[in-house]
């Protein structure tokens, strides 16, 4: 059966989407993933009447082009899961369970991702962790509540001895209810300030794909001279949280002259962000139709001057930190997930790039003005702590590159354009590479102009299962490395 | 100046150490940092204030602070000032030494296994693994000494060793870097622990201390900083010239207190914490350190090994 070939950013009729048998749906997506396609969104749409449908996103990375089709099936029936035969699946899986009472048949991890967790419906399904048995076996449980200034999650590790054979990731706590949310209350405004939310430390990523579908379904085009605000703003962040990143590896294994270097010229990143919008975290900066700051000729001076010293320490600061051996014997052969297992659950982002899968948004499905030039997607083999860190450092390179070169060739013209109403029976998927990896909002409006379903994905949904599998057989005292050398975030899983 | 020289090692030593350290480390880094004197205020701190204790715990992990204080107390007692007789000296104080401190950690790690936690019981089983390391160490060095010297009391090794044959020197060297691994080691310092680190998952010392709260915790502190401050007169009293009088016995130590104490910062400047597993390699460099001094007072004083 043909599934819709559609492209990111760009909306097509609801009605033009495919909807096939179930069995039929649940094959071809198989299929298609056994021949390289990648699972984007998977989720469920409950209708007005008793059915509920699928609707999967596949994405072929290579041809820049995205596969849409749904299924039709009556509520509370199940149907034969995929994860099975596509890992990758799994926890998206568990999601549609949760969310439409639709039980994937044959699911071997069917969980809960989010609710029935801290008691917020006590009703729904207990979890229940998976237990190690044997005499030399013993369990530790980190969290909910951490040290230091962490969201929570529970981790439980299954260890013998200090060696990690399994840890269990228990999320949730952080549950807004951020998809229901986005559908209850549609003024713009509103919404624009939810995207925000999403992921505190991903403002402009959740921010981006949301205007991004708003116009897209709005018809209209923002400005060329606010899509490169977007773009500088967009890579800001990435150069922040990425120098965030290695100064807090530096920490975790007490190499203080990284931590403190690269902590400091964090603090000069979100600054620059904090000169164009106000907020250090790019708060209020983006509005569907524009941007709601412009980059005056005495900040353009300002960010180029910060960029041109952002980059020559952070290549000083980088050559200390990656020839120092002792923190490469703590970063090598530390927390390794093969390109295999990678491909597998669906690694994104750097966490992806770093096992080996040259995905990057920006480079296969780019938006906005990203088009207007080439974006690289690194990636190195190793797939360990090392490789993690070490592309923070290239990406970081790479977006003062990027940043330079659009304040340099900054467009005239207005910054915003006035959107009108969105139009009625759409879909759209936007997808946007936030420093964490592919972000993707899919918008699905009614036949009244306002938005039936909003699905959000961020990256942390993909990765975190790849967490858990990097510590198996590490020592237990080097989770914490693992953990900040993947970053996740905890409220953009919970939503 | 011997009752003078133990008071400053009580009352000032242990936070001038701490105190020293942090604002080196803080300079390097760039930050002003807070002052030298900080430790003494955050004791205080923890005195005045009050104590909340687990209810799975029992008298041992009350038992735990108290007998933790008294051994480095009593520790320091016996540890004479440079090139003069300590305030406990008797042939053999330096088992009774060493197994001061011996009972000090067995109390700290009955009580981090008192408390019933998973990250303690961790902390605990690493301090032995790596204890079992160091201790063996410091007795080869320490049996290397008296051999050389013939003398059993600690101020009698290290008067006569000032007399001794030149290859002295070498066994002062290698005594020199056994003690200050010691150093690193015994006090919780990067590359073995990481003092500053909030991740129960990677600690050693400070774990096991994660249950106690107010006067309780201010003892285990006060504890932990003073057995490093012995550990660096022993050090003082290891290299230090002979023929110099108390007073300069004391400046010596104050000295080499000082130096140690930006020795240790720049280490942990400049250097990343090994991996849990490769910790033990670390300690045992103490161990064929110690061998090596054993072996060379063996070959030079019996002519033969």
């Amino acid at each position: 059966m043909k599934w819709l070939k559609i492209i990111n950013v760009q909306p097509v009729a609801l009605a033009d989407i495919p909807l096939i048998d179930i069995h039929d749906f649940r094959a071809g997506m198989i299929h298609r993933m056994h021949s390289g396609l990648r699972l984007v969104q998977f989720f469920a749409h409950p209708q007005e009447d008793t059915t509920v449908t699928l609707f999967a996103v596949l994405a072929d990375d290579g041809q820049a082009s995205l596969y849409v089709a749904g299924a039709k099936v009556a509520r509370g029936a199940d149907y034969p899961a995929v994860t099975p035969n596509v890992p990758a699946a799994h926890v998206f899986e568990r999601e549609i369970y949760e969310q439409s009472g639709l039980l994937p048949q044959g699911h071997p991890w069917l969980k809960p991702v989010r609710k029935g967790i801290a008691g917020i419906d006590p009703s729904e399904m207990p979890y229940e962790f998976f237990r190690m048995n044997g005499d030399e076996v013993h369990e530790v449980g980190v969290g909910p509540i951490h040290a230091g200034v962490i969201e929570p999650g529970h981790f439980r590790f299954s260890c013998t001895g200090e060696t990690v054979h399994h840890l269990e990731i228990e999320l949730g706590f952080q549950h807004r209810g951020l998809e229901a949310l986005m559908i209850r209350n549609q003024h713009p405004l509103y919404q624009m300030k939810l995207a925000e939310t999403i992921a505190g430390d991903t403002v402009i990523g959740h921010g981006t794909a949301f205007v991004n579908a708003m116009e897209a379904l709005g018809g209209v085009r923002c400005p060329r001279r606010a899509e490169q605000i977007r773009v500088i703003a967009l890579e800001l962040e990435r150069v922040g949280v990425h120098l965030g990143d290695l100064s807090a590896l530096s920490g975790d294994v007490a190499y203080l002259t990284g931590q403190s270097v690269f902590g400091a010229m964090r603090t000069q990143a979100i600054n620059t962000s904090m000169v164009i919008s106000g907020s250090r975290f790019g708060r209020g900066l983006l509005t569907p139709g524009g941007v709601r700051f412009d980059i005056s000729g005495a900040m353009k001076r300002d960010i180029l001057s910060t960029v041109d010293e952002l980059q020559d320490k952070t290549e000083l600061a980088a050559e200390v930190l990656f020839t120092s051996s002792s923190v490469l014997s703590r970063f090598e052969r530390t927390g390794i997930i093969s390109e295999a297992t990678a491909r597998n659950i669906g690694l994104v982002g750097p966490a992806g790039r770093a096992s080996g899968i040259p995905i990057d948004v920006r480079a296969d499905f780019p938006f906005g003005a990203y088009a207007s030039f080439p974006v690289h997607a690194f990636s190195l083999k190793s797939g360990d702590v090392f490789a993690r860190a070490y592309l923070r450092y290239v990406e970081i390179i790479q977006s003062l590159r990027i940043i330079r070169e659009q304040v340099e060739t900054l467009g005239d013209g207005p910054v915003s354009v006035n959107t009108g109403p969105i139009k009625g029976g759409q879909f759209v998927v936007s997808l946007c590479e936030g420093w964490r990896g592919e972000i993707a909002h899919t918008v699905i409006t009614g036949r009244d102009g306002r938005c039936a379903r909003y699905k959000i994905k961020d990256p942390s949904f993909n990765n975190w299962f790849g967490l858990a599998l990097a510590v198996r057989m590490e020592g237990i005292s080097d989770f914490p490395l693992c953990n900040k050398s993947f970053n996740l975030s905890y409220c953009g899983f919970d939503l | 100046m011997k009752i003078l020289f133990t008071l400053f090692v009580y009352l000032i030593a242990p936070f001038l150490l701490i105190g020293l350290v942090n604002k080196a480390k803080a300079l390097w880094a760039g930050r002003r940092g807070a002052p030298v004197r900080q430790p003494w205020f955050d004791l205080v701190k923890l005195l005045r204030k009050g104590e909340i204790i687990s209810r799975t715990t029992s008298f041992v992990f009350r038992l735990a602070p108290p007998i933790n204080v008294a051994a480095a107390v009593l520790a320091v007692l016996l540890v004479p000032l440079p090139r003069q007789q300590a305030l406990l000296h008797f042939p053999g104080d330096f088992v009774l030494f060493a197994y001061t401190l011996g009972l000090a950690r067995f109390m700290l790690v009955a009580a981090a296994m008192d408390t019933g936690s998973s990250f303690e019981g961790m902390g605990a089983a690493r301090e032995v693994t790596f204890a079992s390391i160091v201790e063996p160490a410091f007795f080869i060095l320490l049996g290397t000494l008296a051999l050389v010297t013939g003398d059993t009391s600690f101020a009698d090794i290290f008067r006569s060793l000032n007399y001794s044959a030149g290859y002295t020197v070498l066994v002062k060297s290698l005594g020199t870097i056994v003690l200050f691994i010691m150093l690193l080691a015994e006090g919780s310092r990067v590359p073995v622990d990481d003092p500053n680190t909030h991740l129960e998952l990677t600690m050693i010392h400070e774990v096991m201390i994660l249950d106690y709260s107010g006067p309780d915790l201010a003892f285990m502190h006060y504890a932990a900083w003073l057995k490093s401050v012995v550990v660096i007169t022993l050090l003082a009293n290891l290299v230090a010239p002979s023929g110099i009088g108390p007073a300069g016995g004391f400046l010596f130590f104050s000295a080499l207190f000082v130096i140690l104490a930006f020795s240790v910062a720049a280490v942990e400047s400049l250097m990343a914490r090994l991996r849990m597993s490769h910790v033990p390699q670390f300690i045992f460099l103490m161990t064929a350190l110690a061998i090596t001094a054993f072996v060379v007072v063996l070959f030079f004083r019996y002519g033969r090994i």
